[in-house]
């Protein structure tokens, strides 16, 4: 890859970004409700309090003005001080970002480990029972809500049977010093195997919940891959070497139809962000979109602002992501 | 001088094959009956759609789905191959029935070094290969195949992709996997369809050379004549999923029984005689959904009476000549 189309890459992101800002800053401002009211809700407090908060918060200057002093110190890395935490909202959001991570990685593991074996069955078997199946149940995954199918797969695991947990990410008895902040990851690197396994039942029904739509659009694009591939010359001419059919298969034809699966995987890991935020929410995982869903609430601007724009530039890195993984398995296709 | 008949190859007998479609099971290779030689190049003419791959794809049991072959017999050194389980026919194919295809550029996996795609078969069917190193000893035996196909500096270049190379490299190489275990049979499909007309000649040279090297038989498949004159020892001329005729080349093309054959004679330009009309053959092939019992060509042929819409069969017109005409003898020029 060439160093031009990296900084080509990158220099990209200056118009998503400032495009980005200027969206979110319209619909904070278009929305109705004021931070301050929800932060004196219930305590007796007089104008001359609320008008001496709104200052220090800088809600008394104009729109425009809020909008460069946001830009201004956005580019320094200073997003400026959460409402209602009264700290920087960088500190807020690096706190809740590790367990984001964390889910949406196994969701995407999973979602991957379900598609394409899936994917590829159905097209090798294509027409029959197990293909319709498949296909059925992923319009089933891509059109279920996330939040109903949370409450689906709370009811007999959490709630009958008392196998996983309902709500959260640890349990209180497990303390692991941090490394990657990701709490399986780290339980093992640490040896505790026991904080690994108690992690893992936390985490097992929302990364579940997030992965199923993803796991659907994937097999369906693995699926569709996988019948061009099967059709090929190559595939063909494969088999008039006279290689195993699972060779032809794997080799053959699964490196070719891995393509452009692994690129949706990597643009959908996008859309896994957005899930988040639902799924967040259902299982009370202490993630960054449980939190930017209280801060809408509470009409908390710099941290959504601030976390929209890392969504943002998440979402140009996968997909610039998704381009490196395309040309690694083409070798047709160069940056 | 005592001739001797050289011991045949491949027998094709009755071949049926067909594919259920929409529009009603279409039988695309309707009773072919073929023999190939050792060490012939037998040419099988024909335009699209007459049969000629899909007959060659049979042999090796490669009919795409939802095709099947529907009867017949395909005899390879006293093997039955239709009567072959599945693992039994892979051992034949590239091993001692090797095919290639028209185009190498789809032909070859975009995703995998040349490497990768000869060493492969060496692998899967080389049994002589040594034990330890088989590896390495496939690897300089693909080196060989690359260098005998005409590959410039084959040791650097045998790590690229299929497409870093020109189009006529591309052809060259895919003939380097389809020969590298030496197989005693070569189906070249439409070798040169995909090429240049000066790459054409170079592609069918080396054919024609590794033939005599290799002491292989090969099955030209083409839609053109002129291929089939210079390199083809016998011709088989197929039409709507019939051999129509056959016989030696030079004696078909001299004097063809079958009016089809006449027909795509008369309609290539002759550079001889730029003034000579080009005479194409009227009408279209017949759909063979609807194919009847009687002769497929009669539609379109200058010679049909009402006795060609019977069941006709191929008949001797010479010596090792055949033709599915009834006036095939009464045209003899």
């Amino acid at each position: 890859m060439k160093a031009s189309a990296v900084a080509y890459r990158l220099l990209q992101l200056v118009p998503v970004l400032l495009g980005v800002s200027v969206i979110v800053f319209l619909m904070m401002w278009l929305t109705p409700g004021d931070p301050v009211e929800v932060m004196l809700a219930g305590q007796q407090a007089t104008a001359e309090q609320a008008a001496s908060l709104r200052h220090d918060m800088g809600l008394d200057q104009p729109p425009l003005q809020r909008f460069a002093v946001f830009l201004g110190n956005a580019l320094t890395g200073n997003f400026g001080l959460s409402f209602f935490h009264r700290r920087p909202v960088a500190d807020v959001i690096a706190e809740r970002l590790p367990a984001t991570i964390e889910l949406t990685l196994a969701a995407l593991v999973i979602a991957l480990l379900i598609a394409i074996p899936l994917g590829v069955v159905a097209a090798v078997k294509r027409g029959s029972l197990f293909d319709r199946l498949a296909t059925v149940g992923s319009l089933f995954g891509v059109s279920l809500p996330g939040f109903w199918f949370g409450i689906l797969l709370l009811i007999p695991f959490s709630v009958n049977l008392k196998l996983l947990p309902v709500s959260g990410r640890s349990s209180l008895s497990c303390e692991v010093a941090p490394i990657t902040h990701l709490l399986v990851l780290d339980s093992l690197l640490r040896g505790q195997l026991a904080c690994a396994g108690e992690a893992l039942r936390f985490l097992t029904l929302p990364a579940i919940t997030l992965a199923l739509p993803t796991a659907a659009v994937l097999m369906r694009v693995m699926r569709a891959s996988m019948l061009e591939v099967l059709r090929s010359d190559y595939v063909a001419f494969a088999e008039a070497k006279g290689l195993s059919p699972r060779r032809v298969l794997l080799r053959h034809a699964l490196k070719n139809a891995l393509a452009p699966t692994v690129t949706v995987a990597a643009i959908e890991t996008g859309s896994l962000l957005g899930g988040n935020m639902v799924v967040e929410t259902v299982f009370g995982w202490p993630g960054l979109g449980r939190l930017v869903v209280e801060s809408i609430f509470v009409r908390n601007y710099p941290l959504v602002q601030a976390a929209v724009l890392l969504y943002a530039v998440t979402y140009v890195l996968l997909n610039f992501a998704a381009d490196i993984l395309y040309t690694r398995l083409n070798p047709k296709v160069e940056l | 001088m005592i001739e001797t008949a050289p011991e045949t190859l491949l027998s094709i007998k009755e071949l049926r094959t067909c594919f259920p479609t929409r529009a009603g099971l279409v039988t695309a290779v309707d009773g072919v009956s073929l023999d190939v030689r050792a060490g012939e190049c037998l040419g099988v003419v024909g335009e699209s759609g007459s049969g000629k791959s899909v007959t060659f794809s049979s042999v090796i049991g490669l009919v795409r789905r939802p095709g099947y072959i529907a009867g017949g017999s395909v005899t390879f050194r006293g093997r039955e191959l239709t009567a072959l389980s599945p693992a039994e026919l892979r051992a034949v194919r590239g091993r001692e029935i090797a095919m290639t295809m028209q185009d190498a550029l789809t032909a070859l996996n975009p995703a995998l070094t040349i490497e990768e795609q000869i060493v492969e078969v060496l692998l899967a069917h080389a049994v002589d290969l040594p034990r330890a190193g088989r590896k390495a000893e496939a690897r300089r035996r693909a080196v060989d195949m690359l260098r005998l196909v005409g590959i410039a500096s084959p040791e650097t270049r045998i790590g690229d992709y299929p497409h870093q190379f020109s189009g006529g490299m591309r052809q060259r190489i895919m003939i380097a996997i389809a020969l590298a275990c030496r197989p005693m049979l070569l189906i070249a499909d439409e070798p040169t369809t995909a090429l240049d007309v000066t790459i054409q000649a170079q592609v069918l040279e080396l054919i024609a050379d590794l033939r005599r090297q290799l002491g292989m038989s090969v099955v030209l498949i083409t839609h053109d004549l002129g291929v089939v004159a210079e390199y083809a020892d016998r011709l088989a001329v197929m039409y709507a999923g019939q051999v129509v005729e056959t016989g030696p080349t030079r004696a078909v093309l001299d004097s063809p029984r079958h009016p089809y054959t006449r027909g795509l004679l008369g309609s290539i330009p002759r550079l001889s005689d730029l003034d000579a009309p080009i005479r194409p053959i009227e009408g279209q092939a017949p759909e063979l959904v609807s194919a009847g019992e009687g002769c497929r060509f009669a539609s379109r042929c200058p010679m049909a009476v009402g006795a060609c819409y019977a069941r006709i069969d191929l008949v001797d017109v010479g010596p090792g000549r055949a033709a599915r005409c009834i006036r095939a003898l009464e045209t003899a020029a």
